[in-house]
């Protein structure tokens, strides 16, 4: 008799002149909301994802590694000049932005105090959002406009222009996870200080520094805009920075809009294979990123 | 790496290795002492080196565009004409298709991408946090190639064939959803653009809503609000500052993207009113034109789109960065 009327009584006087059945079903529908709003995301994710999946696995063969491209209605074409132009341009890239970004990236981090500093910061990350087309104009008014023609350098330019200011950011980040006892270590057993921060500092965040290099070569491996008009487009496998130079996504942008439909499928082919590589490099970096944290904090 | 930490215990071969390397190195090292002055100096010529970049691309772009920025001045970018033919350029249709294109990205993006943001760091259990985490990064990096791909063979005849019908029957009366759609048009931009830019508003609203202390939230659960309430009255304008600054960031993203627009917009330089209606914006036209443009006037006026998107896209991303770097400050000082 007293266990119902309990229930009935403590129940309502314990929840509902706080937590009114409006309040609650707005809380419901709102949170119901964030979470649809995630689902749905997902949901495009994996659409996109699935749909690069099925399209590239059913055209990609081995002819599409080893030959270049074949005229339209010809079987057996492949994307060999892109992949090889890609890796040069890479290369060549990340010859160029690699000690600049980690050098800059030593700069903020052990000397990055006032003003000067703070200019260097907020240029590199307003620089790191610039439109990849702004890159290419930027290389096409400096090299193709003086030499008169398309070439590897002139995409390989716009490429490091785009790969610096992550390269340093990540740099940045990562040398300040060092320990302080570290430095203190080093500078106490009377290592300069340039010694402490090449040998010491830099050994000791040197994957963290190697993953975000691995992340600006991932970034621009896919980079189309930037390669348009400075890199081009070559039919032909070309290994010379002075001529026009093909590379995968301008090969995948070429063949996408051209009306062939043997030429789609390379397009989907190619784009499998740069998902693939960005998909890769993306879960690499996060492992390495976690254990990294893990192992200094 | 491990090793470097148990500096202490001498045993271990590594630290064995470092302590004669050390017992070496300071005497040697010592006579070197004299180069911190100029490492410290190349180290911020490198950093220096960024700011020039900077310079050096503004230069670059002025000097391209000079012969436009001569012979038409401001009425460049309020002008309709682009002509190639007669030599008369204007940008006012490729800044109309821009500002359309970005901004139907973030009415679409903003709400999605912070609703992931409260699922990932109010609701969401820390292993769904990490996967998702991951996942909407992952969908950050795919190249633009790849969505403009997906964009012209998927969503375009999606948009064509089922959105765009039952947009004119629902919402026909409005002149935005009028007339016929061949799938390639703005809507069909904005929406890929929306998938685009969703990421960096999730992740940076996701690192916002993180740096909101707990006690705020507890505070407010305490006085017997519930969790939306507390998310809605508490937690949002608590990262106000940031969460303005993810938006601001994605909209410099939207109006920079190039490849994935240029696929699906249709590429027609005009401005009506129907969304279904081909566009154009200023990175697809220089992206379309640049290459085989011909005359000094037309490269010209194609580089000075470029600078008018780069002065954009500079000052929005400044402004989103300054909000940012203002939300986060105090956490920033806190890790470091």
């Amino acid at each position: 008799m007293t266990a119902p009327a309990r229930t009935t009584v403590a129940a309502p006087t314990r929840r509902s002149p706080t937590i009114s059945s409006s309040r609650k079903a707005m809380n419901n529908v709102m949170l119901g909301l964030c979470v649809a709003a995630t689902a749905l995301t997902l949901a495009v994710l994996a659409w996109i994802f699935g749909y690069v999946l099925i399209q590239g696995a059913r055209h990609v063969n081995l002819a599409f590694f080893t030959n270049l491209p074949a005229p339209v209605g010809e079987p057996d074409g492949g994307f060999l000049n892109a992949l090889v132009g890609t890796a040069i341009m890479v290369g060549v890239a990340s010859a160029i932005a690699i000690p600049i970004g980690v050098f800059a990236g030593i700069y903020l981090a052990e000397f990055g105090v006032g003003w000067l500093a703070w200019t260097v910061r907020f240029v590199n990350d307003t620089l790191n959002a610039t439109p990849s087309i702004v890159a290419g104009l930027f290389a096409y008014t400096l090299i193709v406009l003086e030499t008169h023609r398309f070439s590897a350098f002139a995409g390989s330019v716009a490429l490091a222009v785009l790969m610096i200011p992550t390269i340093t950011r990540t740099t940045e980040e990562m040398i300040r996870l060092v320990p302080r006892a570290l430095r203190e270590g080093a500078l106490a057993l009377g290592v300069p200080e340039w010694g402490m921060t090449l040998q010491i500092v830099l050994p000791a965040a040197a994957s963290g520094v190697v993953t975000g290099i691995m992340l600006a070569v991932a970034r621009v491996s896919g980079e189309t805009a930037a390669l348009l008009f400075t890199a081009f487009n070559n039919r032909f496998l070309s290994a010379s920075l002075n001529e026009p130079m093909s590379s995968v996504p301008v090969q995948v942008y070429t063949y996408a809009i051209a009306p062939y439909e043997d030429w789609h499928h390379q397009a989907w082919a190619g784009a499998l294979v740069l998902v693939t590589l960005v998909a890769c490099f993306s879960a690499a970096v996060r492992l390495a990123t976690r254990n990294r944290h893990q192992s200094l904090t | 790496m491990a090793a470097v930490h148990t500096g202490s215990i001498a045993t271990t071969p590594t630290t064995a290795r470092r302590h004669s390397l050390q017992r070496r190195g300071p005497p040697a090292l010592r006579g070197w002492i004299t180069l911190d002055p100029l490492f410290r100096k190349v180290c911020a010529a490198f950093g220096l080196s960024i700011v020039s970049l900077l310079g050096f691309v503004v230069y670059e772009l002025l000097r391209g565009s000079s012969a436009s920025l001569a012979r038409f001045g401001a009425s460049f970018v309020f002008d309709r004409i682009w002509d190639p033919v007669a030599e008369k350029f204007g940008a006012a249709t490729f800044v109309y298709g821009t500002a359309v294109t970005s901004v139907i990205a973030l009415l679409i993006a903003v709400p999605l991408g912070i609703g992931i943001a409260i699922f990932l760091v109010e609701m969401a259990p820390r292993a769904v946090r990490e996967v998702a985490g991951f996942l909407v990064e992952l969908l950050a990096a795919i190249p633009s190639i790849v969505y403009g791909l997906w964009g012209l063979f998927v969503l375009a005849p999606i948009v064509r064939d089922g959105l765009a019908p039952v947009l004119r029957t629902t919402l026909g009366f409005l002149p935005l959803f009028t007339g016929p759609s061949y799938g390639l048009g703005m809507l069909t931009a904005g929406l890929i653009l929306a998938v685009m830019v969703l990421p960096f508003i999730a992740a940076v609203s996701r690192d916002v809503l993180s740096a909101v202390p707990q006690m705020q939230r507890e505070g407010s659960l305490a006085l017997g609000a519930t969790k939306w309430e507390t998310i809605w009255h508490v937690v949002l304008p608590y990262g106000r500052a940031g969460i303005s600054g993810a938006v601001i960031l994605a909209l410099g993203r939207a109006l920079g993207e190039t490849m994935a627009v240029t696929m699906v917009i249709g590429n027609s330089p005009q401005i009506v009113a129907s969304l279904f209606a081909p566009g154009y914006t200023m990175s697809s036209v220089i992206a379309n034109e640049y290459s085989e443009a011909s005359g000094q006037l037309y490269l010209s006026s194609l580089t000075e789109l470029g600078l008018l998107l780069f002065v954009v896209t500079f000052a929005v991303n400044g402004v989103a960065r300054l909000l940012i770097w203002r939300m986060s400050r105090g956490a920033e000082g806190s890790r470091a």
